[in-house]
């Protein structure tokens, strides 16, 4: 396993940080176009081996690309699961196939419009060579099966003799083209079959039938929607997250999380419940919930006031009550209007061993030690800056942005976004000061600053250490007036690799390290 | 190519669908694909058709589920069991694909030829296929080949066997759940064909790797185990080594598995025998009744009955009925509604005195529960006390019970209540029935919600079935007949109703004298709603009076209602004429 152990096997490593380069970019804007509202990406994720990527965006549609290098066909993928391969170029990605995963609804008994926005993707367990995924707008959860599917071309048919044998007439053609055979719709045929005996037959006619000759060479991607999950959420879908057990997965809206059995699209389990009673006594909602990558009877879910809480699936039935709760004590004396605010968590994802559960509230960066629920274990700045501009924001309502947050495959690194399309890399190894400000653009290190990065600072707690990244980014420096309408919600980190994809807009880019 | 003969042309269309482009076409080849293959031939359909499935098998999972079944029973149609195994090779790709209810089925077929295979046939073949799976690179395959060794070990050679068993000890070990899942799944079947010495040692460990799997998914399947193993090993092999298994996963830190346990208790009491049961599983069982999870208690609230047969009178008084009487005041209603639907059942067991001293007080609370759900199941059950102890000591507390129910704010459980109305009558009998129930029966035929008045007519028809038509002349009839006054049009119609259900039970002398002259005055009634309703209630009485009565009384209200300036009156009526001029041709 990646992650935890290595981190304290390997201390030297992540001092130096890492030198991102531009590697790829999808649906990149020409200067001057204007970016239509359904093209927005609004969902990245990678799947458990980094070989498929998938976006969604607020059109509803779902897009996935392929890993195109250091794919060997010939090792299987257990061994390529097991093989730490050594790599000799970074990952690139090829577009594989779209589809329309959501549709605009409204909701008649509530008079309400249902977006097609794409909320999550999330890549369920591969079978065979098909890629199974899960897709949620605010109300409905989709299970998709993408799959090839060979071209058919089908010859020798047994009627329409027009048509000579091998010329390769599509089936269709040549059945229903036929007058006679509009006579097969149906039972009306279950007659004569009877009638069928050996005796009856002419034994040279019987050696007239053929079965249909199949040849193909072209092979399609089709992408089916398997199974709809639905009507089981009375507010907007925040998250959806598998379980490792392969069965099972969790829809989170604002008050409540359900359980579903991916087979059975009947019925959910409602496992956590915060509706008050009254929704006047309302003081906190689920901002964010995932399972534990490897217990299956785990979950974390986050809330709008700055809290995590782990609830165990085997304590009982309805798990109201958390195991672990999550909260940094708030400082004192620091209380303002927009306190609650920016505390309130907007993305919580474990680390891949699910060791560290890693949040991302308005102004920072938490790293939390799930056997830790004094505080975190390191918090960084990524908006300290804006702290000033905190009315502004909230005029505009920026300040209610989710950005998202991920941390890399070896659980050495931590990314978020920011705004003016830029994101930024963390070093969480004990001792890394790595803080680094990447633009979503090909020149990815453009807006890098010569800021000397200070050692890190430890406060009171030895555990607890917070480190900072340049406190005033050099654009803000410079003077350049932060563009709010710009802002990177989504990325994702690639699960083996050195590898960030994230989205601007309508654009998808890709960079390596 | 020649014209395909008059006789083939459905084989040859039904041929060409297999690949057709619509699904249902493809479904509808699938489905008859014995026709085709009886067509072909045996030879063809083994050299040919079943190669072209085989190819042919990346179509859409409705199809493919479809051929996973036909396959099943194809021996017939390839030549006979000694040509079984050319059905295999078609089968094993499709307990490969992705969807489960394709693998299944696809095992489940495989499993049904493997059973009529010639044992050589098993080893040169099935066998070979059964490792191919277990070893098979995605766990799909994995996961189907655990439902196959029950049918592959008895004919394998020695060698052959101890491999199997290592296979199926690995893949209890799998990386993936489901595969775990599937081999604690199948534990139980296979273990079935293994031989005692191997039992005890290879599959025993298998069965400890499972009860401590990590994945409590994993480990609920585990004590469906239990029981399937228990009932193979010798009665002391399964104290030593099943029973400490229950116990301990009646205390498992999962709820889920500990709810399976108070579900299976039954099963897994069978399986340790009578003695073990009461001295090692009664602790267990007062553990589950007394748990903290709600869900756990509803189960084992629901098997208190079940389990009290296997002890004794004694040992249930002692250990059981103090839950039991914990439970009847449990927080969740779920608990207590579970309780309720078992609890009657234990009068028999305890005997007369001790239901009187001891159950009694708790049927009496469950009674007066605020959850109308407890009430009810109690209510049903009452003919299990009745035997035991007699109505007379419940009956003060089940009236308020049963009015209290009658009045519900909520129309379903009114309605639940009318069901068990003739079962409480028979019950109670007539005496009880006349002074307190009668009117409540009345009073539903005037309902606010049509579903109860529905139900109050039918039962009115059930009391008289009940305690026959002399009785209902007495009790029933009159205050029924009375209400067709109302001046709402909807109770009248549904007296109407209930007389239409009434007549055949009362005969015919009866429905001429009292009930056809209050249909007929009806007849006359302003609603055209109720007038058509006449017309209908008329249809039905004919058959069961007279061809006189037919003639004298009916025929004529129905011919003016015939002509009356509603449309549907009219209709109404018209029908039921014709209807009654087909019975006079008829018997003439």
């Amino acid at each position: 396993m990646h992650g935890g152990d290595e981190v304290v096997a390997a201390p030297s490593r992540p001092s130096e940080p890492l030198d991102w380069k531009f590697s790829q970019v999808f649906g990149e804007r020409t200067a001057g176009e204007e970016v239509q509202e359904v093209d927005i990406i609004s969902a990245i994720e990678f799947d458990k081996t980094g070989d498929h990527l998938g976006t969604g965006d607020c059109g509803g549609r779902v897009v996935l690309f392929e890993r195109t290098d250091a794919k060997d066909h010939g090792v299987s993928r257990r061994d390529l699961e097991i093989m730490d391969y050594p790599i000799s170029r970074h990952p690139e990605f090829r577009y594989k196939m779209e589809f329309q995963s959501h549709e605009p609804e409204f909701d008649y008994l509530k008079s309400l419009e249902i977006e097609e926005k794409i909320n999550k993707i999330r890549w369920c367990q591969t079978a065979n060579s098909a890629l199974f995924l899960l897709s949620t707008n605010d109300k409905t959860i989709k299970f998709w099966k993408v799959q090839e599917k060979k071209v058919k071309k089908i010859s020798d048919m047994n009627l329409d003799p027009s048509k000579a044998v091998g010329s390769g007439s599509v089936a269709s053609s040549s059945s229903s083209s036929s007058p006679k055979t509009c006579l097969v719709n149906g039972s009306s045929f279950d007659g004569s079959y009877n009638k069928l005996s050996n005796d009856f037959l002419s034994p040279g006619g019987l050696q007239l039938l053929r079965l249909p000759a199949v040849t193909s060479q072209e092979i399609n991607l089709v992408a089916r929607c398997r199974r709809v999950y639905g009507h089981a959420h009375d507010y907007h879908i925040n998250s959806i997250s598998n379980n490792s057990d392969g069965e099972t997965f969790i829809s989170a809206d604002d008050l409540r999380i359900n359980l579903w059995n991916l087979e059975i699209n009947s019925q959910s389990f409602n496992i956590v419940d915060v509706k008050p009673a009254n929704m006047e006594d309302l003081t906190e909602v689920i901002t964010s919930a995932e399972f534990h990558p490897t217990h299956c009877n785990m979950l974390a879910y986050s809330s709008s006031k700055g809290s995590i809480r782990l609830i165990d699936l085997r304590q009982s039935a309805l798990c109201d009550s958390h195991t672990k709760l999550f909260e940094e004590p708030e400082a004192p004396g620091s209380r303002s209007f927009f306190t609650e605010i920016i505390a309130s968590i907007s993305d919580i994802k474990f680390s891949k061993d699910g060791r560290y559960v890693l949040s991302r509230d308005y102004m920072t960066l938490k790293l939390w030690d799930i056997n830790m629920d004094s505080g975190p274990v390191a918090t960084f700045q990524v908006h300290e800056y804006l702290r000033p501009k905190l009315c502004d924001l909230y005029e505009n309502d920026s300040i209610f942005d989710k950005f998202e947050c991920c941390p890399s495959g070896d659980g050495l690194r931590v990314a978020t976004g920011s705004y003016s399309n830029l994101f930024r890399v963390f070093g969480c190894a004990p001792g890394s000061t790595e803080s680094t400000i990447l633009e979503a653009s090909k020149i990815p290190m453009r807006r890098q600053v010569q800021t000397p990065t200070r050692p890190s600072r430890p406060l009171s707690s030895i555990t607890r250490v917070v480190r900072r990244g340049s406190e005033t980014p050099g654009v803000d420096a410079n003077g350049n007036a932060f563009d709010f309408t710009t802002k990177l919600l989504h990325l994702a980190w690639h699960p083996t690799e050195n590898f960030i994809s994230c989205a601007a807009a309508n654009s998808l880019y890709m960079y390596y390290a | 190519m020649a014209m395909i003969d008059e006789p083939l042309y459905p084989i040859a269309v039904l041929i060409d669908e297999l690949k057709n482009e619509d699904i249902q076409l493809r479904l509808n080849s699938i489905r008859k694909l014995s026709t085709i293959a009886r067509a072909l031939g045996e030879e063809r359909t083994r050299k040919e058709l079943i190669p072209f499935l085989s190819e042919n098998n990346d179509d859409d999972d409705e199809v493919l589920l479809a051929m996973a079944e036909e396959l099943g029973v194809f021996i017939p149609y390839v030549g006979g069991v000694e040509y079984a195994n050319v059905l295999l090779p078609p089968l094993e790709t499709l307990c490969i694909v992705e969807e489960t209810c394709v693998r299944d089925k696809a095992a489940e077929s495989l499993c049904r030829i493997g059973a009529q295979m010639r044992e050589q046939d098993l080893v040169e073949f099935f066998i070979p296929m059964l490792k191919r799976l277990a070893a098979g690179e995605w766990f799909t395959a994995r996961v189907s080949s655990c439902g196959l060794f029950h049918i592959a070990y008895p004919s394998a050679p020695e060698a052959v066997k101890t491999e199997l068993r290592t296979l199926y000890g690995q893949l209890c070990q799998d990386d993936m759940p489901m595969v775990r899942r599937s081999a604690a799944t199948n534990l139980g079947k296979f273990a079935a064909t293994v031989e005692a010495t191997h039992l005890k040692v290879d599959v025993m460990s298998m069965f400890n790797d499972l009860t401590q799997d990590d994945q409590d998914s994993v480990r609920l399947l585990a004590v469906e185990g239990c029981a399937a193993l228990g009932k193979l090993l010798e009665p002391q092999d399964c104290v030593a080594h099943i029973l400490p298994v229950i116990v301990s996963f009646s205390q498992d830190k999962s709820w889920r598995v500990r709810y399976m346990v108070a579900n299976q208790l039954y099963e897994l009491c069978e399986a340790v025998g009578p003695e073990p049961s009461r001295s090692d599983l009664v602790p267990a069982y007062v553990r589950l009744l007394r748990d903290n999870e709600a869900e756990v208690r509803i189960a084992a609230a629901g098997k208190v009955t079940m389990f009290c047969r296997i002890l004794n009178s004694e040992l249930a008084i002692q250990n059981i009925l103090p839950c039991v009487k914990e439970l009847s005041t449990d927080s969740s209603q779920h608990v207590r509604s579970s309780l309720a639907s078992v609890i009657m059942g234990m009068a028999p067991i305890l005997g007369k005195d001790a239901t009187i001293e001891q159950l009694l007080p708790i049927f009496l609370s469950l009674l007066k529960d605020e959850f109308p759900d407890v009430r009810l199941n109690i209510i049903s059950k009452l003919d299990q006390v009745n035997q035991v102890i007699g109505i007379d000591l419940l009956s003060q507390s089940l009236l308020p019970a049963i009015v209290e129910l009658a009045e519900d704010k909520h129309w379903r459980v009114r309605l639940a209540i009318i069901e068990y109305i003739p079962l409480l009558a028979s019950q109670l009998g007539v005496g009880f029935f006349d002074d307190k129930l009668g009117a409540l029966c009345m009073q539903w035929l005037k309902d606010k919600v049509y579903s109860i008045r529905e139900a109050a007519a039918n039962n009115v028809k059930r009391l008289a079935e009940e305690f026959g038509p002399e009785w209902a002349m007495q009790h029933i009839v009159p205050q029924v007949l009375d209400m067709i006054n109302d001046p709402h049009y909807l109770y009248r119609m549904t007296i109407l109703q209930a007389i239409s259900l009434l007549a055949p039970v009362m005969g015919e002398e009866i429905t001429c004298s009292m009930l056809l002259p209050v249909v007929i005055n009806a007849s006359k009634d302003g609603v055209p709603n109720i007038k058509f309703n006449v017309a209908k209630v008329l249809q039905s009485i004919i058959p069961i009076v007279d061809q006189s009565v037919v003639e004298k009384t009916i025929r004529p209200c129905l011919v003016e209602l015939s002509e009356d300036p509603d449309v549907d009156v009219r209709f109404f009526a018209t029908q039921a004429l014709q209807s009654s001029d087909q019975l006079t041709m008829m018997s003439s």
